[in-house]
C-alpha cells in the first residue's frame, strides 16, 4: 500500500485530490484560525491551497510558506468543506525534500541526524540506558508494550531546559507497574519517524516504520501504550495508512490511566495545586484525545484544573514543527500561549508533548519581549506528574 | 544484486586507516597546529583539519554529522578556558560538548569517538601529542560502523 513514485507535475495534482483540496471555497476560515497566521501576516493556508489549484509551481512564496505551516490542523477543523490541509503541506514538502527545498532546521538539523542515524542498520543504540532496577519491565517480548519515544534522547539535548524529560519513560513504567502491569520494552526500539515524515524525507521514515513495525509485531503485544502524542499518531495513523492494520491496541498513557482509575486498578494520591492543562496538536486535533487526561486530573485528589480561553479543540500551538521552523512566528505564538497560561492563575502548565515543553521552556529561557511575570509559569510533563501523585509513590 | 557487483563492494581496504575530523579554532589551536608543523613535531597523517572562528561555533550536529557520513572521530580544539577570543566561546562549546558526549553514548556509538581540547597557539607540541593519542585511541576502537549502513549522501 506504500505510495509509489510519480513524476513530479502528476503528484501535485494527486496530491489535491487526495486531501479535498479541490474543495476549497476560498472562504479564508483556516486563516482566520490559523495560530501561524495571526503572527505572520505573509502566511495564509488558504493561499498555498490556491496558489496549486491555480496550478502555479515552484513558487518562491510557497516554498517558504510550506515551511511554516505548524501543521496544528486547527485549519482542518475549521474547514467547511474538510480540506486536509495539513496533510496537502505533507505532501508538498514530500515533494519539495526530493527538489531539495528544505528548511532552516533547529538546531542546526541534529535531531533529524539522529533519526536518521537509527535508521542505520549498523547503529547499535542504548536504547534502555533509562532503566533502573527499580522497575518492572520485560524486554522485548510482553503482551503490554510501552512505546517509550525519543523523551530520553530529547532530554539529553535539552539537558539544560528540559532535564525532567528523561523521567518520562520511568515515569511511565512506575505508572504501569503500580496499576500491576509489567510492561514490555523493546531494546531495539528507533524513533517513530514522525520528523522526518513531516520534514518530507519519506525514505528515512520508511526505513524507521519498517523497523519498527517489525519488532512490534515480533513482539507478541496485545496493545502498545505511548507517552508521546507524535509517537502514538505517527503509529496509529501513518503507519497504518502505509504498512497496513498493525495487530494490536494502542492506547495513550492518559488513557490507560483514566481507565485504569475507573475500573479501580490504580489509585492516585493526593497532590494540592492549581493546574492548567495544554492540549498538544497530536493529541488533541489529531488524535481526538481530550477527555482522559482532564479525567485524569479530576482522579488526583487536590488538583484544581483551570482551563485557558483556547482549550481543546481550540488549543493554539507550541510554535514549532518537526524542528522546521523555529523563527520568530513561533516565538510570538509560545509568548502568546504562556500569558494564556499564566493569567489561569495555574502554577503549573502540564502537557504530554516533550515537544511542547521544550519549546515553551526555550521561549522563557532567554530574554522576552514582556514582562517575564506575565509569563513565567513553570512547564512539567503530564506523565512524570502522574507519576508523582501514584500512591506511596 | 550480481555476484560480480557483489564482489566488487565487499572488496575490503588492505589496512584500514583511521578518518578523524578535526574542528581548530582559528585564533588558538589552528595556530597551534601550525606551530607544530614548523616546529616539525611528527603526527598521525589521519586528521582532516577544519578551521572555524571558535570552539563555540561547533555544533552537536557537526559531530553527529561527520560520523554519519563515515569518519571514525571527531577532534574539536579550542583555546584554553578563559582565552577565548569571544570571551566565552570556549565555555559554551565545553557545555555542548559535554551534551554530544552523552548523545553519543546514549545512540551507542560511545563517547570515545569525540574529544574536546584546549589547544593554545603556543603549544604545537601538545597539539602533536593529542592528535597522537586521540588517533591510536580510535585506532583502537576500529573503523565506524555506521559508514557501512547508511546512504551518506554528502
Amino acid at each position: 500500500m506504500r505510495r509509489e513514485a510519480r513524476p513530479m507535475a502528476d503528484e501535485t495534482s494527486k496530491l489535491i485530490e487526495e486531501t479535498g483540496a479541490f474543495d476549497c471555497v476560498e472562504c479564508g476560515k483556516c486563516t482566520s484560525v490559523c495560530p501561524a497566521a495571526t503572527f505572520n501576516p505573509d502566511f495564509a493556508p488558504r493561499l498555498i491551497v490556491v496558489k496549486a489549484l491555480e496550478g502555479i509551481k515552484n513558487d518562491p512564496v510557497t516554498a517558504k510558506n510550506m515551511w511554516v505551516c505548524l501543521t496544528c490542523e486547527i485549519c482542518n477543523g475549521m474547514c467547511p468543506y474538510k480540506v486536509n490541509y495539513s496533510g496537502f503541506i505533507q505532501g508538498l514538502r514530500t515533494q519539495s525534500f526530493k527538489e531539495g527545498n528544505l528548511p532552516i532546521c533547529s538546531q542546526g538539523g541534529l535531531i533529524h541526524t539522529m533519526q536518521r542515524l537509527m535508521a542505520n542498520e549498523s547503529l547499535k543504540q542504548n536504547r534502555l540506558g533509562w532503566l533502573t532496577d527499580d522497575l518492572k519491565v520485560t524486554k522485548n517480548k510482553g503482551e503490554v508494550l510501552l512505546f517509550t519515544g525519543c523523551a530520553y534522547q530529547l532530554g539529553t539535548i535539552f539537558a539544560d531546559r528540559v532535564d525532567y524529560e528523561r523521567e518520562v519513560p520511568r515515569s511511565a513504567v512506575k505508572i504501569l507497574n503500580a496499576a500491576g502491569i509489567t510492561p514490555a520494552v523493546l531494546e531495539e526500539e528507533v524513533c517513530c519517524g514522525h520528523d522526518l515524515l513531516w520534514l518530507g524525507d519519506e525514505d528515512a521514515f520508511f526505513k524507521l516504520m519498517d523497523k519498527n513495525v517489525k519488532i512490534l509485531k515480533e513482539s507478541g503485544a496485545k496493545k502498545v501504550i505511548f507517552t508521546c502524542p507524535e509517537c502514538y499518531r505517527t503509529i496509529n495513523m501513518d503507519y497504518q495508512d502505509f504498512s497496513g492494520d498493525l495487530p494490536f491496541k494502542m492506547q495513550h498513557i492518559s488513557e490507560f490511566v483514566a481507565e485504569a482509575v475507573k475500573e479501580g486498578k490504580l489509585k492516585l494520591g493526593k497532590v494540592e495545586k492549581k493546574v492548567t492543562y495544554h492540549d498538544s496538536c497530536r493529541l488533541g486535533r489529531h488524535m481526538k484525545v481530550y477527555d482522559a487526561p482532564r479525567d485524569v486530573l479530576k482522579a488526583i485528589e487536590g488538583v484544581q484544573l483551570i482551563e485557558m480561553e483556547r482549550a481543546r479543540d481550540k488549543a493554539t500551538c507550541c510554535g514549532v514543527n518537526a524542528w522546521a521552523n523555529c523563527d520568530e512566528t513561533g516565538k510570538k505564538m509560545q509568548i502568546d500561549r504562556l500569558k494564556e497560561a499564566k493569567k489561569t492563575g495555574a502554577e503549573t502548565l502540564l502537557t504530554f508533548c516533550p515537544k511542547c515543553e521544550i519549546h515553551f521552556n526555550c521561549a522563557t529561557h532567554n530574554k522576552v519581549p514582556v514582562e517575564k511575570s506575565l509569563v513565567d509559569i513553570p512547564v512539567d510533563d503530564f506523565t512524570n506528574f502522574i507519576a508523582k501523585a501514584l500512591k506511596g509513590g | 544484486m550480481s555476484a560480480e557487483a557483489k564482489a566488487e563492494t565487499t572488496v575490503q581496504p588492505a589496512a584500514w586507516e583511521p578518518n578523524i575530523v578535526a574542528f581548530c579554532c582559528n585564533w588558538c589551536s589552528y595556530a597551534g597546529a601550525d606551530l607544530a608543523g614548523v616546529s616539525r613535531y611528527q603526527y598521525p597523517p589521519n586528521i582532516r583539519v577544519i578551521r572555524v572562528m571558535c570552539s563555540g561555533r561547533v555544533e552537536p550536529q557537526f559531530i553527529l554529522r561527520a560520523l554519519e557520513l563515515g569518519a571514525d572521530g571527531v577532534l574539536i580544539c579550542g583555546c584554553h578556558i578563559g582565552d577565548c577570543h569571544y570571551i566565552a566561546g570556549n565555555e559554551q562549546a565545553e557545555k555542548r560538548m559535554k551534551m554530544t558526549a552523552d548523545l553519543l553514548d546514549i545512540l551507542g556509538i560511545g563517547r570515545g569517538r569525540m574529544r574536546l581540547e584546549w589547544i593554545s597557539a603556543s603549544e604545537g607540541e601538545k597539539f602533536a601529542t593529542v592528535m597522537t593519542e586521540f588517533t591510536n585511541s580510535i585506532r583502537k576502537l576500529g573503523p565506524n560502523q555506521l559508514a557501512k549502513g547508511g546512504e551518506a549522501d554528502g
